[in-house]
């Protein structure tokens, strides 16, 4: 039927193709000429997933665990997706406030309601558990998960160190590290962190909208595996490490065991310790600001780190010098002068061995001015000149004055001072000083600076008679316990046996002998050899105490030293080492009641208790 | 005489419809893929509550086509009369969802009464006009049919639905056809050019460029200027500048924000990927990833992972984008425009001005209903969220839709009987 405008049914036919063929030339603008999409299309849809390895566990000398992994979960949201919510049951089953969670929800929402974003993090596995089959009812939730570090025995926390996300300067230094990543960040986590790490793997998955994988790309034909991390093996007794912490507890100082034969580190303790589960996790931000804020430096390892005199200690180490040099015989004898430098009351030695059991400081001015005055030159300056570089040279054989090349980080290794000849001249000017002006090294004060770790080391090349193999805490990593290059190497100090056996000596009589200054840690039927020191410095005197056992074949050497104790080497540290040898040697203690006593006393003013902070879960 | 034997339907029609249902379907399969639960007969899942509506669809479309053709022209204001009753209530009984308040919940399903008001209210606009002696040159009429429309597009607004409110436009099609005048369609059309124009660049700039095409149209295109010529040139002009200024008042206190927001996208003055753009965005992606031939049935990445909001009702055409590519797209096109063609050819083949209107009037929604919807999932219309005739997930719009359709197949079938 034809009217007036059904002409008009071709403009609306027209208006209806130019729509379609419009519509034709946007969607080939989109599918055909731009290829942006097909990219963003792959960016979004297709996500390589990194496969996260298990950090390797970390395990004593005796198989004993010390750190393993723990999965925890991240609570994520995607705002958008949340739908019929019973907020109320959601709070209780996930045991949160109604403030919190909005507060929660909100921030959500203002990163973005279509993409996921943590929710709460790091939920322990029990506290999952609780909610877990009731997560079908939280629409728009997901649970993901990751591995936290877990220790069973709250030990040896500086040693081990901690994992922590990497920082700028890690992203910088290594292209392996993503933001959000870990790595360790000190102690063992530290230094073996590329054994401990493995190997990151990833998969191309297709992923949906909420990060949730829907399945692999091509059959995985793309994907790499991840190599899990190896384990490490330390040389750590779990049970010593446990028991001298103890001993330990409420003190300032620190404890270090080694095996002499071999250089293994049979303990390492720094006090005041914490608990290392409190920095993993939720709570680790928190616990870390405590800790490092704390004013007795929990953080720190004393063991490696802390840098004291030695004290009476260091006239071992004197002696075999002057023995070596031959400016003293075995069988010097000097009086007791207390007009050179203060002494205590006991009979003047006649012998190394008897000033080694008296302590003798007036001995020891005498047998170190022979060391640096030999007379090689008419002045005095000339020849302590000399005569210092001489000793000097002789201290770094004793691993003194560097750093001891321990496998943990090194820029947690401190070396400690033994001055040299430009040391002095810096301070006085060249020839402007001589022994008079550098005495006090002979008994351990003065210029001169120890590492504990350095200390125990002096202990071990005594039990060594002469050598000493460079203190370590990894026997092996991975099935086939690999060794780091140089671990284990044998530093000779050159000195004949013989004079280290007078050390020895004198280091027995010292524990066992009437007029010995240690007879604290003498042990019933272990001929444990020690030698006390008691350094002075600003605050109350440092107890100091180095020894080892048995006599022969030793099995340990070990360094003890207890800050600001009320007391000399005797007082406190010696009992101490004398414990923690029983301990390791008999196995168990029978000084119940010494145990009990150093476990519990505080030496000197009541510590900032970095125990007091607040424990995970 | 049985009339069943002279009822001829028009199966190119009928065919284009069950391609595009079925289609359809295949796509929303693949939209809502689950492995879990990809049976076809899941009822619990989209594709199989489609199959059902479908189903109903096919049968809705069957008693139509077995029934009387007149009892749609003789009942049409008795069905406007009811859907609008409908649209009442529904303002006060509706769930709201998503901010509309358009649906009422019937227990195991939710019906959207806005969409039955389409036919309706184009059965009742037909049977008006189709009446003896009316004409649109009549003010009556304008304003009989304005009511008409008028009443079901205001609830339909009441109800928070802008986007089948805007379907109720479709009705200048059909008018056109019976002689609106054909200049509204030009200063529809001036009218939108002109928003988007004010809001991209400068006023002044804009309206100075108006004024050189005044001057051209003055001067160059007329050889001879009557005053009338200058005094409707100046007045066009000067409606044209108020309109720029009322612009921003209206872009900034009448719509609401989230439309705001959309069009701003839309025009590429903000980019919130996250927020208000990320639909468009991402179904451009998936259209865009497609290529030219598509990565295959359940083998779209971003439309399979829910990338898409809304991906098996309003935004189903990114499916077919991602999955069949270009020439799936225009394959689809093509079918539309092919049911447009053949609406409009049906429609002027008609002898009562009842049927020929109706046919326009379905003809020109599912033309709006195509021009929205395809426009806005590929960018080119702000974000107004009404579905793809036949093709979205939704037993309302299906079965609206299927009904719509069959009337005036039926109506076609048997148009010689009716003289």
């Amino acid at each position: 039927m034809t009217d007036k405008y059904s002409g008009r049914s071709r403009v609306v036919r027209i208006i209806f193709i130019v729509v379609g063929v419009l519509f034709a030339g946007r969607l080939a603008m989109l599918q055909l000429f731009d290829s942006k999409y097909k990219k963003l299309a792959d960016q979004q849809a297709l996500r390589d997933v990194t496969q996260y390895p298990s950090r390797g566990f970390i395990y004593d000398r005796n198989g004993k665990l010390l750190v393993h992994n723990e999965a925890v979960y991240d609570l994520m949201v995607i705002p958008r997706m949340v739908k019929d919510l019973d907020t109320d049951y959601f709070c209780r089953c996930v045991g949160m406030t109604r403030e919190d969670f909005d507060e929660r929800i909100q921030k959500a929402r203002k990163y973005s309601t279509y993409s996921a974003s943590p929710f709460m993090k790091q939920i322990s596995k029990e506290e999952y558990a609780r909610f877990e089959n009731k997560m079908y009812r939280f629409k728009g939730f997901y649970i993901s998960q990751r591995t936290l570090r877990i220790y069973d025995r709250p030990i040896a926390a500086q040693v081990l160190g901690y994992v922590g996300e990497v920082d700028n300067a890690d992203l910088k230094r290594d292209a392996y590290y993503k933001r959000g990543d870990y790595i360790g960040k000190s102690g063992l986590e530290k230094s073996y962190e590329d054994v401990l790490r493995g190997v990151k793997g990833t998969k191309k998955m297709h992923v949906d909208v909420h990060s949730r994988t829907i399945g692999s790309y091509q059959g995985g034909r793309y994907d790499t595996l991840p190599v899990e991390g190896a384990n490490l093996y330390t040389t750590l007794d779990a049970d010593l490490q446990q028991y001298a912490e103890e001993l330990m507890a409420n003190k300032r100082g620190c404890v270090v065991a080694l095996e002499p034969a071999t250089g293994e580190v049979l303990a390492m303790v720094s006090a005041p310790c914490y608990d290392p589960n409190l920095l993993v996790g939720r709570v680790r931000g928190e616990n870390y600001g405590k800790l490092n804020s704390d004013k007795a430096k929990p953080l720190l390892n004393r063991a490696l780190m802390g840098q004291y005199p030695p004290g009476s200690i260091f006239k071992v180490a004197q002696s075999m010098v002057a023995l070596d040099l031959g400016v003293i015989g075995p069988g010097a004898g000097f009086v007791c002068d207390k007009s050179l430098v203060g002494c205590h009351n006991h009979p003047s030695a006649t012998s190394v061995r008897e000033a080694i059991k008296m302590s003798c400081n007036p001995y020891f001015y005498q047998v170190y001015k022979r060391v640096i005055q030999q007379g090689k030159h008419k002045s005095i300056y000339k020849d302590s000149q000399y005569g210092l570089t001489v000793w000097h040279d002789y201290m770094l054989r004793f691993g003194f004055g560097q750093r001891l090349a321990i496998d943990l980080p090194r820029n947690g290794v401190m070396s400690g001072n033994i001055p040299d000849t430009g040391y002095y001249n810096r301070w006085y000017g060249k020839e402007r000083w001589a022994f008079s002006t550098i005495y006090s090294n002979s008994i351990g004060q003065g210029e001169v600076t120890v590492v504990p770790i350095q200390m125990a080391n002096l202990a071990a090349i005594v039990a060594n008679r002469g050598y000493y193999i460079t203190p370590h805490v990894v026997k092996g990593y991975g099935p086939d316990t690999l060794q780091r290059e140089g671990v284990g190497e044998r530093h000779e100090t050159g000195i004949r046996k013989e004079y280290f056996d007078i050390a020895a000596d004198g280091m027995y009589d010292v524990v066992h002998v009437a007029g010995g200054t240690a007879r604290r840690a003498r042990v019933e039927g272990l001929d444990v050899c020690g030698k006390t020191g008691t350094a002075e410095n600003f605050g109350n005197d440092h107890s100091v105490f180095i020894c080892f056992a048995p006599k022969n074949n030793p099995r340990i050497a070990m360094a003890v030293y207890v800050e600001n104790a009320q007391g000399g080497g005797g007082t406190w540290a010696a009992p101490i080492a004398g414990l923690i040898v029983e301990r390791y040697l008999n196995g168990e203690v029978k000084r119940k009641a010494e145990e009990t006593y150093y476990r519990e006393v505080e030496p000197c003013q009541k510590l900032p208790l970095s125990r007091r902070v607040k424990k995970r879960k | 005489m049985n009339y069943q034997e002279r009822i001829r339907l028009d199966w190119t029609a009928v065919g284009l419809w069950l391609f595009l249902v079925l289609f359809g379907w295949m796509n929303i399969y693949s939209a809502t893929y689950n492995e879990a639960t990809a049976a076809i007969f899941n009822f619990d899942t989209y594709h199989g509550k489609q199959l059902v509506w479908i189903g109903a669809a096919l049968l809705v479309a069957v008693v139509i086509i077995l029934t009387e053709p007149r009892i749609f022209s003789n009942g049409a204001y008795l069905i406007y009369g009811l859907i609008v009753l409908l649209l009442v209530l529904t303002l006060f009984i509706a769930t709201v969802t998503k901010g509309a308040s358009s649906w009422i919940d019937l227990g195991p399903f939710r019906l959207q009464p806005s969409e039955f008001a389409k036919f309706a209210t184009a059965l009742a606009v037909s049977k008006y006009m189709s009446g003896i002696g009316v004409d649109w040159k009549q003010n009556s009429t304008k304003w009989a049919c304005a009511i008409l429309i008028g009443i079901p597009m205001m609830l339909v607004l009441l109800q928070h639905d802008m986007g089948s409110a805007l379907v109720f436009l479709a009705f200048v099609f059909p008018l056109y056809r019976e002689g609106l005048s054909g200049g509204i369609l030009l200063v529809g059309v001036a009218a939108i050019a002109l928003f988007v124009l004010a809001l991209l660049i400068n006023k002044f700039i804009l309206i100075g460029a108006l004024v050189v095409v005044a001057g051209l149209y003055l001067f160059v295109w007329l050889n001879k200027r009557t005053t009338r010529d200058w005094w409707q040139t100046i007045g066009v002009l000067a409606c044209c500048v108020v309109f720029i200024f009322s612009v921003d008042f209206v872009f900034n206190h009448m719509l609401e924000a989230h439309q705001r927001t959309r069009i701003e996208v839309l025009l590429g003055k903000t980019e919130d990927l996250r927020g208000a753009g990320y639909n468009v965005h991402q179904s451009k992606i998936a259209i865009g990833s497609g290529g030219v031939a598509g990565k295959g049935f359940l083998k779209g990445t971003v439309t399979k992972a829910d990338f898409v909001p809304e991906q098996h009702t309003d935004f189903i055409f990114c499916t077919v984008g991602e999955e069949y590519g270009w020439i799936g797209c225009v394959v689809l096109l093509i079918a539309y425009s092919w049911l447009l063609q053949r609406l409009i050819i049906m429609a002027e083949r008609q002898r009562s001005t009842f049927a020929r209107f109706y046919g326009y009037c379905v003809a020109s929604i599912f033309f709006i209903h195509l021009l929205v919807n395809v426009g806005m999932v590929i960018g080119l219309v702000p974000v107004i969220g009404i579905p793809l005739p036949f093709f979205s997930y939704g037993g309302s719009s299906l079965l609206a839709f299927t009904i719509m359709l069959f009337i005036f197949i039926r109506q076609d079938a048997s148009k010689n009987q009716l003289l």
